[in-house]
């Protein structure tokens, strides 16, 4: 029996402003919330809505049989959560079918999974909160941001108790190996890796109206595949549903067809964590590079490929460490909002996807003068002079000292109280 | 195939940016093997590069007939021009043209620059058209800019070859708007009768087909480029403390030099190790002087008055930031040669080279906000100092005079 297993990619960075560099130290809100809510509600109105909607269609009208996985950004759901409470609902009650599974993946949409294992891990824990919280399960599969996935990024991954990763289908990588298998981490066999039907996902995403796909025909090239290829992993970008591929080019129908093709020709849906549980691994495979799921080479280029990038990223993640020391609430919200990769991107010359700004050299230089205040922000809370492990030292003694005058004015309460008794 | 071309101005003796075109346009179509260019200019110095083109000077063309002996005329023009061939050039007089003054020779004095009776001048090289149309062979007449169209039309008529037209800059780019109604009249007449016209930039385009009302199938856009600077290794920049931005060219009213003013005003507020360089002269020097002394800039604020030749590299390679916030340029080569020597530059999305460089930061040229984001980001940021500079130079060296001369070719070819 063949296995389809269905996953969706949500993330929508926070969009910075216009920002000069007379404004640093000066004016200390980074964001476009015009943009950032323009850009929120075309997606919610043109997309999600309707997705979802027929998502629940498919589960009511299959029994249960669909089934499919979301992966969305924790700043995603932050925009949702203000600009469209009524998305996070529709997915509270997809959730409530069970036929849903929500993946883990770092909070910003960061690259922290290479520029900083610390700050990855407190991300991967604060999304896996927030899922939790809003859908009521832990997710125990993951989705790295970008699909980035190296033998190092799986060894973080694996160690935070994650059982499945998924990761992209790249010819560099995989060599003759066809994807339609599970595999595991090169030296962790308890970490089972979902390879991206690359192909198959593109047809769905950026080819099907080109080719006037349906859903039949899509069927029957699954089926065609060899017998001994098990499982079809099929993800991309949710605004595919009705913004890549608009409605009226029948996505919504042709999504609707799938299961009763794929159920003609004994096929099941399945969700990813229910894979890597019930299939064998067919063998390792071994990343030594970080890849990605972006263009053809499938590298860090478009986030890493030039010195703007490398600047910025450089300069970002210099202060991760003390960041993480601070308690300032919008301080550490401002640290989150900078991470996503959508800001690098754009200052990519040769790839600069969904950018806003005229070239890489704008993005660039908003981007660093943004930055250039929220450091000298961090700098005010605890200077550079000090370097970490002094600081960590001063704030123990700090926080120590709190606790210690709590105690002692416990003790002075006690013995108040104990006072006024004898008086009377 | 065997172009006439009509031009003003030549390297060495130039005095704008029309002659470094002409220069660098004829260089790459001659590179094009059966092309042969005939480039007509109204006063030569003798010193000019004929290597791979023939010149004609048009002052030695004879317009009116005067019997003289071949010592005499080699005595007299023989440094410029072989006496023969201003026989068989007389031979080509088939108007009376006593009215226009002449000398000796029958020819006419021309100053080759753009003195006050200009008009008058690019009437006269309309009698010398005359005289080539007769009597040299060629296949095309290309004119280059507005004072060459009615010499251009000229020759059309006469011998019934196509006219196509070279348009470097328009009235409207001169004058912010408010043009010349004579020099309007003659560049609507020579737009009307070309059969094909040239624009430097889409931008030229725009205002040719909406100004001139000129049919938008009629008028391609060639975009200039720039020569290589053979010599380019041998600018150095000397290492010094402050960081150096500068302004080069004329200080006018279409260069709009008064927002560099503004934009150093900004940055300067925010640091210091910055310094700002004005070099050129022009009509609103004095004006901007009085500028940057009343926001208090002046310590910061430099000018170096007009600098030629080998100093202008020499300036621009010296500069960490070269800025161009032109109002309406036509093309702009100078950014070009500023990214040719490694120094990042910011135009103005106002000029014509902004459609062709991705490497340069463009602002709108009354944006100085941006201006001043721009500069302060290249002086502070080693990264974005460093990409401007290593990409923007590649950038330049690809864009050759040989691929703007084939462009030129296939015109040609498609109205021959």
């Amino acid at each position: 029996m063949r296995n389809i297993c269905f996953y969706f990619q949500i993330h929508l960075p926070f969009r910075l402003k216009r920002y000069r560099f007379f404004e640093i130290g000066k004016d200390h809100y980074y964001y476009d919330d015009f943009q950032t809510e323009d850009r929120i509600r075309n997606a919610v109105e043109q997309s999600f809505l309707t997705a979802n909607r027929t998502i629940a269609e498919i589960i009511r009208s299959s029994n249960g049989k669909f089934r499919c996985a979301f992966t969305i950004s924790g700043v995603t759901l932050e925009q949702l959560e203000q600009y469209a409470p009524e998305v996070i609902d529709s997915f509270k009650e997809l959730a409530q079918t069970g036929c849903i599974e929500f993946l883990a993946e770092p909070y910003a949409h960061s690259l922290s999974s290479v520029f900083d294992a610390n700050e990855f891990e407190r991300q991967v824990t604060m999304h896996a909160d927030k899922i939790e919280s809003l859908f009521g399960k832990r997710p125990t599969a993951f989705f790295n941001a970008e699909l980035i996935y190296s033998d190092e990024i799986g060894e973080l991954v694996s160690k935070m108790g994650y059982k499945t990763m998924m990761i992209d289908e790249a010819k560099h990588i995989m060599g003759w190996k066809s994807p339609n298998y599970v595999y595991n981490h090169s030296y962790i066999s308890k970490l089972k890796l979902l390879v991206r039907n690359h192909k198959l996902s593109d047809d769905i995403a950026f080819r099907f109206s080109g080719l006037s796909l349906s859903a039949e025909n899509y069927i029957s090239w699954i089926a065609s595949l060899p017998a001994e290829e098990k499982v079809i992993n099929i993800g991309f970008g949710y605004e595919a549903l009705g913004i890549i591929q608009s409605a009226n080019t029948g996505i919504f129908e042709f999504m609707k067809a799938l299961p009763y093709h794929a159920m003609e020709h004994q096929m099941s849906f399945v969700l990813p964590s229910e894979i890597s549980k019930k299939n064998e691994s067919a063998g390792p495979l071994s990343v030594p590079y970080p890849m990605s799921w972006v263009g053809n080479d499938k590298d860090l280029t478009p986030w890493t490929g030039n010195d703007l990038q490398q600047e910025a990223l450089n300069k970002l993640y210099a202060v991760g460490e003390r960041v993480r020391l601070c308690t300032d609430k919008p301080l550490l919200r401002d640290w989150l909002i900078l991470q996503s990769t959508d800001h690098f991107r754009y200052m990519s010359h040769k790839d600069a996807f969904g950018t806003h700004y005229e070239s890489a050299y704008e993005a660039f230089m908003n981007y660093m003068s943004v930055l250039a205040d929220f450091l000298e922000r961090v700098d005010a809370q605890y200077p550079t002079t000090i370097d970490n492990e002094e600081l960590n030292e001063l704030l123990k003694t700090i926080n120590h000292q709190e606790k210690e005058i709590e105690k002692l004015e416990n003790e002075l309460k006690k013995l108040r109280a104990k006072k006024t008794k004898k008086e009377l | 195939m065997k172009a006439l071309m009509f031009g003003w101005e030549f390297p060495p003796h130039i005095l704008g940016g029309l002659g470094t075109a002409s220069y660098g346009l004829t260089k790459g179509m001659a590179l094009q093997e059966d092309m042969q260019i005939t480039f007509v200019i109204p006063k030569p110095h003798g010193d000019e590069d004929q290597s791979f083109l023939k010149i004609i000077g048009a002052c030695n063309v004879p317009v009116v007939w005067k019997e003289n002996d071949w010592n005499y005329v080699n005595q007299r023009i023989g440094s410029m021009m072989n006496p023969d061939e201003y026989f068989w050039l007389r031979n080509g007089i088939k108007y009376d043209f006593n009215r226009i003054h002449t000398n000796d020779l029958g020819c006419i004095g021309f100053s080759g620059r753009y003195p006050d009776n200009l008009i008058e001048e690019i009437s006269n090289y309309e009698a010398v058209a005359s005289v080539l149309a007769h009597q040299v062979d060629f296949d095309i007449i290309h004119s280059h800019d507005w004072l060459t169209y009615p010499a251009g039309v000229f020759a059309k008529q006469i011998s019934g070859k196509p006219l196509v037209i070279h348009v470097h800059a328009t009235d409207f780019d001169r004058s912010r708007g408010q043009v010349n109604p004579t020099v309007y009249g003659i560049e609507k007449r020579g737009m009307d009768m070309a059969d094909h016209i040239m624009t430097v930039s889409d931008l030229t385009r725009k205002i040719v087909i909406e100004k001139y009302h000129q049919d938008p199938r009629k008028v391609t856009t060639v975009h200039n480029a720039v020569d290589p600077l053979a010599d380019a290794d041998s600018f150095k920049k000397s290492p010094r403390k402050d960081k150096v931005v500068t302004f080069l060219g004329r200080i006018t009213m279409q260069k709009g030099p008064e927002y560099f003013v503004e934009a150093a005003h900004l940055v300067l507020q925010k640091t210091d190790g910055v310094r700002f360089v004005m070099a050129g002269s022009g009509d609103m020097m004095n004006a901007m002087i009085d500028l940057a002394a009343k926001r208090g800039i002046a310590d910061r604020f430099h000018f170096t008055g007009f600098l030629k030749g080998r100093q202008v590299h020499e300036m621009l390679a010296e500069s960490d930031v070269y800025i161009m916030p032109s109002v309406s340029e036509p093309f702009g080569i100078s950014p070009l040669e500023a990214m040719q020597v490694g120094t990042p530059s910011i135009i103005s999305k106002q000029s014509g080279c902004a459609e062709i460089l991705t490497h340069a930061i463009k602002t709108d040229y009354w944006d100085i906000d941006a201006m001043a984001d721009a500069i302060y980001a290249i002086v502070k940021n080693p990264a974005m100092y460093n990409s401007l500079r290593d990409l923007g130079r590649d950038e330049v060296n690809n864009i050759k005079w040989y691929d703007a001369g084939m462009k030129v070719r296939k015109i040609y070819e498609s109205v021959m």
